[in-house]
């Protein structure tokens, strides 16, 4: 039963255009590589502004995810607002994607995963070198907190596709948002699919 | 380490660095554990590089790169051990010793852990103190131990009675019912000649007793057609299947059988060096193993010129060092080498490039003992037990809840009920059928006939009755897994992780159904994505368990939706501690109250919400 395909023909007169469907885009704990590579698909964002528009994203510069077809998670879970964030997208859009090897798996920044958090922190505002006399680990509450680990995002709320690579090509982000505004289930084949 | 006694072990192993396995081995025994300088020393004895005497120090369980405790004591954790409160004695003896487990104590005398499967399913709970086996522990014996530990008693001096192993054979058949001298089955195969032997292989229709059933004559006749300098024979008693113990039987009491066994490959193939693989659970075996190969000597039964017929034949004992993955033959030649344990990539096969990438016949120890026996009354008399695609008799190792556990021989063809009725099995609700890599099989399959054809075992049959909880077997055999995963392939040694990973989530009641399908989805990848059987067989088991007893999976659900893979707000307990706030912004509510608020909150109100309950599972985007 694949509830979440989207069903592009439902519209109110038959004769009318399909709706644009929304796509909702963000970085979480991540370089914004996979935006980057998103935007290489270069001349194919006309085409495709012409059956999407975008809610959310850094390109819209829109703060909050209304109700979405698609949302895209590039980076994994680092701190408080990043588990907010991917919440909201999640109550937000019928279809989760994990864009790349950090939505995927922890990526880079969970490199630090094997240290304790409290001593990084200690490390880094208490008894690093160069500090300022009277450095403190900031407390603001404006301020999200770290995590203890950096989480790849399926553990944190359910997601529907996985899109690896790092990033993922632009020709494979095409590919696969093709495949689905075409309400087909995205298959990427040989040349599309890199784990690196 | 006085350099005088490294130089002793090193001499002993003539320098050659494929025996640096057996090397470190013998050098730890003597010092405990292996410090990084006495590495460098070895490597530089053995003119190796140190990356690669630490490659091998750091593989095997058995082996320390770190102080290990003057007294270490592993507590077998197969699922056997489990059903027999293994853990209530290890809590007791850690609680009398003031320890945590796998930590070694302060004062460096003692370290309490876990090991896998030690082969002694049939009289646990089982440990081994200082690599020495001890069975049927009580909560008496766990005192007694505390005691004796605390009074730096050293183990050879510990009660004799709790290192003494039973056979427990409870049905003999053609096997081990032998009737034969030792030699008398190697004396036949001389009589014969290797090509009238390796007819009468043929015609017995004898196939690997290890459970992949490969056919013996084919496996012979390929390693004797193949062109090398030397040829090997090795008996792989690498038993680690967790259940299984069938061939530590063969070894303690059958062994001039196996030898001869293996003379008689020997003679087949064309070889005049053999090596029993003997894993390092069963060390307690070695010395008796050696005198008898020495009294065999002496009897002209073993060495140079065997029974006066020109026939030459020499067999070595390696020791394993505590490495399921080791049972794989490709595995065992690279250990058999002195390297990690991890599989080879095949072809070219074992029996044309294996030891030293010489052809080798790598056989089981029951398969060996068989030859033998075919070998004295023929292809025919065998063929005629069995069935005609498995011919023969197979030992089947039965443990768990029976009246009798022990070791039955039984002709291929029996059904797993009948096995049940012999071992005095009640209200039996599912039984492996290959141990934890093999399938499991519940009531309604007890009719089905053990043979490679129907149910293919190595013989390890482990028995649950209606009181077990089939979820902890299969979380049981998952962290069996994940722990011997060799890590050379990526979906072995991520996979196996991350099954343990969603049966622990599922354990500690956090699951949903989300992480049912990731473990099947797990089981459909690693099949085929694997290196080798490890990854191809570790799933079978645990995908069997959530299919047939999905009840035991799903009560264990705290919603119907998805859940998260941790506690939320408890990850951000260190931040808090550092930071000291407490705020309402230093804590994360559970997940669905704040999906529910995140959702509430946009704009479009209710009347627009997207369709939240999405029942199916998350899909990777390959073809």
């Amino acid at each position: 039963m694949d509830t979440h395909k989207l069903n592009v023909a439902t519209t109110d007169s038959p004769a009318a255009k399909p709706r644009k469907l929304k796509i909702a885009t963000v970085s979480l704990a991540g370089c914004f590589g996979c935006h980057m590579s998103f935007l290489d698909i270069d001349e194919r964002l006309l085409p495709l502004l012409e059956r999407v528009e975008f809610d959310r994203s850094p390109l819209t510069d829109i703060k909050r995810c209304g109700f979405c077809d698609i949302g895209l998670i590039e980076g994994g879970v680092c701190n408080a607002e990043n588990v907010h964030v991917l919440r909201e997208f999640r109550a937000h859009c019928k279809v989760l994607v994990a864009l790349g090897a950090c939505a995927i798996n922890g990526g880079l920044p969970a490199q630090r995963n094997h240290l304790d958090l409290g001593e990084i922190l200690q490390m880094v505002y208490r008894t690093g070198h160069g500090l300022a006399p009277g450095s403190a680990i900031p407390d603001d509450p404006e301020l999200p907190l770290p995590l203890n680990q950096v989480h790849p995002v399926h553990e944190v709320v359910k997601i529907d596709y996985f899109l690896p690579g790092c990033p993922p090509s632009g020709d494979a982000i095409w590919a696969f948002l093709t495949q689905l505004i075409d309400g087909r289930d995205p298959a990427l084949g040989h040349g599309l699919l890199q784990y690196d | 380490m006085a350099t005088p006694e490294l130089e002793r072990i090193l001499a002993r192993h003539r320098g050659d660095p494929l025996q640096l396995l057996q090397i470190l081995i013998d050098v730890q025994a003597h010092q405990g554990w292996l410090p990084p300088a006495t590495l460098s020393a070895i490597a530089e004895a053995l003119s190796i590089p140190r990356a690669r005497v630490e490659s091998t120090a750091s593989f095997y369980s058995f082996l320390h790169t770190r102080p290990a405790g003057e007294f270490r004591i592993l507590f077998s954790d197969n699922i056997t051990d489990r059903m027999l409160g293994n853990q209530a004695l290890m809590q007791a003896l850690c609680e009398t010793l003031w320890l945590e487990p796998g930590k070694v104590s302060e004062d460096g005398l003692v370290c309490v852990d876990t090991t896998s499967c030690t082969g002694m399913c049939d009289q646990g709970p089982a440990v081994l103190a200082n690599g020495r086996t001890i069975t049927r522990l009580t909560p008496e014996r766990i005192d007694e131990m505390a005691h004796l530990i605390r009074h730096r008693v050293p183990v050879g001096d510990w009660p004799p009675e709790w290192f003494h192993v039973e056979d427990n054979i409870r049905r003999r058949d053609v096997l081990l019912d032998h009737g034969l001298a030792p030699g008398a089955a190697l004396a036949a195969a001389l009589d014969r000649g290797p090509t009238a032997l390796l007819s009468e292989i043929e015609r017995s229709g004898l196939r690997g007793r290890g459970g992949a059933g490969f056919g013996s004559d084919i496996k012979w006749r390929a390693c004797r057609d193949a062109w090398g300098d030397a040829h090997y024979v090795i008996c792989n008693a690498d038993e680690g299947e967790p259940g299984t113990f069938k061939d530590r039987v063969l070894l303690a009491s059958y062994f001039d059988m196996v030898v001869d066994g293996m003379c008689i490959a020997g003679l087949a193939i064309g070889a005049n060096k053999g090596f029993i693989y003997l894993r390092g659970e069963y060390r307690y075996l070695l010395d008796r193993l050696e005198t008898r190969l020495t009294e065999r000597r002496e009897q002209g039964l073993l060495g140079h010129n065997i029974l006066g017929r020109g026939f030459s034949f020499d067999i070595k004992i390696h020791l394993g060092a505590g490495a399921y993955i080791c049972g794989e033959e490709s595995a065992l030649i690279e250990s058999l080498e002195g390297k990690p344990g991890k599989p080879r990539i095949r072809p070219p096969f074992p029996v044309t490039n294996g030891y030293r990438g010489q052809p080798t016949t790598v056989n089981n120890v029951e398969t060996l003992a068989l030859a033998a026996l075919i070998a004295v009354r023929g292809g025919e008399w065998f063929r005629a037990i069995g069935t005609p695609a498995s011919t023969g008799t197979k030992l089947l190792s039965v443990s768990g809840d029976v009246a009798s556990p022990g070791i039955y021989e039984f002709p291929f063809g029996v059904t797993v009920a009948e096995v049940l009725a012999a071992a005095g099995a009640h209200d039996t609700q599912a039984v492996t059928s290959a141990g934890a890599a093999g399938h499991c099989l519940a009531a309604d399959e007890f009719d089905r006939r053990i043979a490679f054809e129907d149910v293919a075992t190595g013989g390890s049959i482990m028995v649950f009755d209606a009181s077990r909880d089939m979820f902890e077997v299969a979380r049981n055999f998952a962290h069996f897994f994940a722990h011997e995963s060799c890590g050379f392939c990526t979906p072995c040694r991520v996979g196996t992780a991350v099954n343990a990973r969603l049966l622990d989530k599922l354990a500690a009641n956090r699951g949903s159904p989300y992480d049912l399908d990731e473990i099947g989805k797990m089981h459909r990848l690693m099949q085929g994505t694997s290196h080798c059987g490890l990854g191809n067989t570790a799933t079978i088991a645990i995908d069997d368990m959530l299919v047939k007893f999905r009840p035991a999976f799903e009560r264990r659900l705290m919603s119907p939706e998805y859940e998260p893979a941790f506690d939320l707000d408890a990850a951000l307990s260190q931040a808090r501690r550092m930071t000291g706030r407490d705020d309402a912004d230093a804590h994360l509510g559970d997940n669905r109250s704040a999906l529910a608020a995140a959702g509430a909150r946009a704009p479009g109100g209710v009347e627009s919400a997207p369709a939240t309950a999405k029942p199916a599972p998350a899909k990777d985007v390959q073809p």
